[in-house]
């Protein structure tokens, strides 16, 4: 069965390319597939009636006890017959149906194909969630072939309404199927039909189940999708209509009436959902002038009886059920596809103007006679076998007042059925005296003279031979004695009440035979007063349909999701952030109030230090709230970071420290490189209201974190995860520094990770400064020629542009005056500053005023150093503390002191390099000796230790996570070197073009004097 | 190694200052506000981590401080990792204020101009977008009936009747 669907699927992904090389005759291959289904089912009719059932299981995910498991019994059996003949004759139909021209045929053929790949998999499925999976890939596919045409609205309608209605209805089934399964501890369709689990949760899954089903199989109230759905292609709506789709649903409750038809639940909506479409259908397709629609309405009706027989759990009703399913599949495809016929060979369907067709497509003709007789149930057809059996068992087993009015339901709807049929076939290929001017609705072309029936055009062999096929099997099926009854009852024995039923052509004058005329004589008498019929039908035509109904909820729907977001989406950070603390407030106090209690004893300090420490935070923090001054601000919480470092020192935690002072120190640069820019003053929100409501937030969020940080210590159960990574650290680590060992091997993953961040974040920002590209290569000293826009030099102003002059007059000239001052063929101002000794590189491409030359000095005499240093922090933070990160830190400070020395053109001289390369090769150099670990046979980033004795050092012990540590190292410089480019140099630049000064003001705006004033 | 885990109540004091600081300038609008209160809460939260891992000790390293007297490195390893994002962050934070002022000439966050749009749209009860296939909400079952026709071979044939299209 696996084989099968993969067929189904491999032939499916093929259709496009079939299509374009064959064109429609493709139609021809692909039914291959179906047809395989068909062959296969066939060869296995003798296994499954000895109850020699075929299986097939495949492990799928075991965690979730979903298998690909296949079974086919009886039931199964005939789906798959139904599925795989009907699929495979309307893929020959349609290799001559479709224009040779026609667009979209090989997704069409595609989506065919695996409609019925679907159909086959949700027949054979033993697994109710695999049911489940097939059950929604044939609401997808339908969802396809019903908006084929595309660009016609009433097509995209009717897809949107089938799979809004249908997914809906799946949904509610998933749910069913999820209780049922869970309830039982088996997924097993088989397993829990054999031993079904019951109780209230058991009632309300097999609800749920109806619900789908009913969704599926177009029952009332879901049931208009259905006649909408004619906006397919005819041989969908053949496809769709008779095998597929609307049979899922079917199945479905076939599928669990055996074990759960006695349910109360179960028969109340069985009983009135199948009575109360049956009489619908019949009803609507008594008025409906298109054949199409006549049909669909008539699919609709047969549903409702189908579905009330195989559900009502009696074994004579549910074979009759099932010879109905058979009847009903060979009949409503032959109409359909006599539809498309007649659709083809006059250009029209609707039966007020048809007239003649009859005598002209004799053939076409016989078929859907044939189909009709069986619809309607007349002998010998299978469809007259079915209705008897069916109004039998009706008859038969029903009790009281509720078997009483099925039986009259059933009735009645047999006579609608009649009429429906009767005026099916005379609408078609009758030759009408009364066909004259027809009723063109409005704004349509009249395609046709008065009183004149539509020329017919004879079509091809290859569409009449799959209706008249279908119909005659009809008739053959019927007539074989006793092959119904051989192959069906099998299952019908399955249910668990009643006597068994038998599918007969003649049983003696009964009451059932009686009926049976009596339906017959109904319904020719509706169909020869069909003119008062319509009539009357046309005056009872009150009250909102269902489908009229249906827009109006998805209207409202639409609404109220707009309302719904216009209140929770407000767009208002602040708002959706204090919905959050909100929220984490009434959770974390919640379970702090219920569930915890404060600790006994409480420790002061740990040493008075802290003490200092601490006051020193909480003052810069409380003045950081009320400065107003972003500078003021920005340094306050510099403060109140060094105060954290000294508690993380005093706690015995230097690495921290370290970092932390470290960090501090560069955001607080980083600041001041943005500060530059933005205005000196925070904009004043003088909402007093708003205001005190932050404040209430911002002090209960804090006394919550408070008071979790004090109940959280009392909460250990363990000892500590690390009590052994002392030990640990030194033997297998090899570093004495535990800090670090955790960062570079213990827990390297989280370092991996974090690097990750780190990279993100430094591409983010170059992104988000560079507007045009980012240089390969940073700016040199070289390129100061080209690059150099202002005339003042780096840093400078338009004011220090006046100046200048000034200065030129008295015969000082700038470096780029300079430049411009050379004769010809003179060494370029880059040339000649990279020749120049001076203390820095650069240092005379800065504007004159904005240099310093004991800045020089220094940064001349720290920068090396501060490399040494770092050089040592990486290669000792293994024992002591230090490491790639506080390194890279050092290495950071080192360029920004360069940087804020010598501007631009001197970072570039610092760090000649692209901090991609830096950050990409740091992570590469991480993950690469990680990788390298597993070459040794080790795990992935597991240190290996090397000792080697050099001959003048003596005994040297490497560990391979230094490497990793280097990666670290480099890949924060390359962190603080793109922040350098983008929010120093590449901000500068900027600037510079812009005329823009470094206080934060464009030439323009106000200084920051009068801002300030 | 300490496992006193009697909380430390200076610390608690100060965590409690720096988140209830930080979350007051996170609900400001001011971009660069913001970000100073997720500093101030970075730093507050981190020294959560110190509170939970127990009583101060020694540094956690081995030959320096005996391993009954160290304090417990694994929350530290956490910690540092923390500060350094926490610069990653501040960086990009930043790169958005510079980016906000050069576009607006200030750095603060307004409110999102769609989700004001649906606001105001849901106020007057109007759709979302004009979708032409639901609007008309009369159905014809009889008038797409008529509109449906299928592509088919005698569409397109040469003896084409009059009555097809």
């Amino acid at each position: 069965m696996l084989l099968l669907l993969v067929a189904h699927l491999a032939m499916a992904l093929a259709a496009p390319a079939l299509m374009s090389w064959l064109g429609r005759r493709a139609f021809l291959v692909l039914a291959i597939a179906p047809a395989s289904a068909t062959v296969w089912a066939l060869t296995q009719t003798s296994a499954v009636l000895r109850g020699d059932l075929p299986t097939e299981v495949v492990e799928w995910v075991p965690g979730l006890q979903l298998e690909l498991a296949f079974r086919m019994d009886t039931l199964s059996w005939l789906m798959l017959l139904l599925v795989g003949g009907v699929g495979a004759l309307v893929l020959v139909y349609c290799s001559a149906y479709f224009s040779a021209k026609a667009g979209g045929l090989g997704r069409f053929g595609g989506v065919l194909v695996a409609f019925a790949g679907a159909m086959l998999g949700l027949v054979v499925a033993d697994d109710m969630l695999l049911l489940y999976v097939f059950w929604e890939l044939t609401t997808v596919f339908s969802y396809l072939l019903i908006g084929h045409y595309a660009d016609r609205k009433a097509s995209r309608r009717a897809a949107m309404q089938a799979i809004i209605l249908t997914t809906a209805g799946g949904l509610a089934m998933l749910v069913g199927l999820i209780l049922l399964g869970e309830s039982a501890g088996t997924y097993r369709l088989s397993e829990i039909i054999a031993s079904p689990p019951g109780g209230t949760l058991a009632t309300v899954a097999v609800v749920l189940l109806l619900a789908g089903a009913a969704s599926k199989s177009a029952l009332i109230p879901l049931h208009f999708w259905l006649p909408s759905a004619m906006a397919a292609p005819t041989p969908v709506s053949a496809y769709l209509h008779a095998a597929a789709m609307v049979k899922a649903g079917v199945y479905l409750v076939a599928r669990f009436a055996p074990a759960y038809a006695d349910l109360t639940a179960w028969q109340v909506i069985v009983i009135a959902l199948g009575c109360g479409t049956f009489l619908v259908g019949g009803y609507r397709a008594l008025r409906q002038h298109d054949l199409k629609l006549v049909l669909a309405f008539g699919t609709v009706s047969q549903l409702g009886l189908i579905v009330l027989l195989v559900g009502l759990g009696t074994k004579s009703a549910a074979l009759a059920g099932l010879a109905l399913i058979g009847a009903h599949a060979m009949f409503k495809a032959t109409l359909f596809l006599v539809v498309g016929v007649v659709d083809a060979a006059t250009g029209t369907r609707d039966l007020r103007r048809l007239s003649g067709v009859g005598r002209a497509l004799p053939v076409t003709a016989t078929a859907a006679g044939l189909a009709v007789a069986s619809m309607i149930g007349l002998p010998p057809f299978a469809g007259f076998a079915a209705k008897e059996a069916a109004i039998e068992a009706v008859r038969q087993d029903g009790e009281g007042w509720v078997g009483a009015t099925v039986l009259v339901a059933v009735t009645l709807g047999s006579v609608l059925t009649a009429a429906y049929g009767l005026r099916f076939l005379w609408g078609a290929f009758a030759t009408k005296a009364s066909v004259t001017h027809a009723p063109v609705a409005e704004g349509e072309p009249e395609s046709v003279g008065p009183g004149e029936p539509p020329a017919v055009t004879r079509p091809s062999l290859v569409l009449v031979w799959p209706a008249l096929t279908l119909a005659v099997l009809g008739l053959a099926v019927a007539v074989l004695p006793g092959l119904g009854d051989k192959l069906l009852s099998p299952y019908a024995a399955t249910y668990p009440t009643g006597d068994p039923g038998h599918l007969v052509l003649w049983a003696g004058i009964t009451p059932t035979l009686l009926l049976t005329l009596l339906i017959l004589a109904g319904g020719a008498l509706l169909f020869v007063g069909r003119a008062p019929v319509e009539r009357f039908q046309a005056r009872l035509r009150t009250g909102p349909e269902a489908d009229h109904l249906y827009r109006r909820t998805m209207r409202r729907l639409d609404d109220v999701s707009a309302d719904v977001t216009a209140i929770t989406q407000r767009g208002s950070l602040p708002f959706y952030l204090g919905g959050i603390l909100v929220v984490f407030m009434a959770l974390a106090g919640t379970a702090l109030y219920t569930g915890t209690s404060l600790p006994v004893e409480v420790r002061g300090w740990d040493s008075p230090g802290q003490l200092v420490a601490g006051a020193a935070i909480v003052i810069a923090a409380v003045l950081t709230v009320r400065a107003r001054r972003r500078l003021k601000a920005v340094i306050l919480v510099g403060m109140s970071g060094y105060g954290v470092a000294v508690l993380y020192l005093l706690h015995g935690a230097p690495d921290l420290a370290l970092t932390q002072v470290l960090v501090e120190t560069i955001t607080l640069m980083i600041f001041v490189l943005v500060l530059r820019r933005l205005p000196a003053y925070f904009s004043d929100r003088p909402l007093a209201v708003s205001r005190w409501v932050r404040l209430a937030i911002g002090v209960l969020v804090g006394g919550t974190v408070a008071v979790l940080t004090l109940v959280a210590p009392g909460a250990r159960m363990h000892v500590p995860q690390s009590i052994d990574f002392a030990d640990e650290a030194y033997s297998f680590g090899g570093g004495k520094n535990i800090v670090n060992v955790v960062l570079v091997d213990i827990r390297a993953w989280d370092t991996m990770g974090e690097i990750s961040v780190l990279l993100v974040a430094a591409t983010g920002v170059a992104s988000l400064i560079f507007r045009q590209r980012r240089h390969a290569v940073p700016n040199r000293v070289s390129e100061v020629e080209v690059d150099h826009t202002a005339s003042s030099g780096v840093w400078g102003t338009d004011d220090d542009r006046d100046r200048m002059a000034s200065l030129r007059r008295r015969g000082v000239s700038t470096p780029a005056q300079d430049a411009h001052a050379q004769p010809r063929g003179a060494p370029s101002i880059g040339s000649a500053i990279a020749g120049s000794r001076a203390w820095l590189r650069a240092e005379r491409t800065l504007a004159p005023q904005r240099r310093s030359v004991i800045f020089e000095v220094v940064t001349r005499l720290l920068f090396h150093t501060m490399v040494v240093f770092a050089a040592f922090l990486l290669f000792s933070g293994h024992n002591t503390p230090g490491g790639g990160f506080a390194a890279g830190l050092v290495v950071g400070i080192a360029l920004i002191v360069r940087y804020l020395a010598g501007g631009r053109y001197e970072l570039g001289e610092a760090a000649p390099v692209h901090p991609g390369l830096l950050l990409g090769s740091g992570l590469f150099l991480s993950a690469g000796v990680g990788l390298v670990a597993l070459l040794g046979g080790a795990e992935v980033l597991q240190s290996v230790i090397v000792e080697i004795a050099l001959p003048v050092l003596g005994p040297v012990k490497l560990v391979t996570s230094l490497f990793f540590d280097v990666g670290v190292f480099l890949v924060v410089i390359g962190l603080v070197l793109d922040i350098l480019r983008s929010l120093g140099a590449e901000i500068d630049r900027q600037g510079e073009e812009t005329g823009a000064d470094d206080m934060g003001t464009p030439a323009d705006a106000p200084t920051p004097a009068e801002v300030s004033r | 190694m300490t496992v006193d885990m009697t909380p430390n109540l200076t610390l608690v004091v100060v965590i409690g200052v720096l988140v209830a600081a930080g979350v007051y300038l996170m609900l400001e609008r001011s971009l660069s506000r913001v970000l100073i209160g997720i500093i101030l809460v970075g730093n507050g939260i981190n020294l959560t981590f110190l509170v939970a891992s127990g009583a101060a000790g020694g540094a956690p390293i081995v030959g320096m401080t005996d391993t009954d007297e160290m304090s417990d490195p694994l929350p530290q390893a956490m910690v540092l990792t923390a500060i350094v994002i926490t610069l990653g962050m501040t960086a990009f934070l930043l790169a958005l204020a510079y980016r906000s002022w050069q576009l607006h000439r200030h750095d603060e966050v307004q409110d999102d101009v769609e989700d004001r749009r649906i606001a105001r749209i849901a106020a007057y009860d109007q759709a979302i977008y004009a979708d032409m296939d639901t609007e008309d909400t009369v159905s014809d079952l009889d008038r797409d009936a008529a509109e449906a026709r299928d592509e088919t071979q005698s569409s397109d044939d040469d003896a084409e009747p009059v009555g097809a299209r």
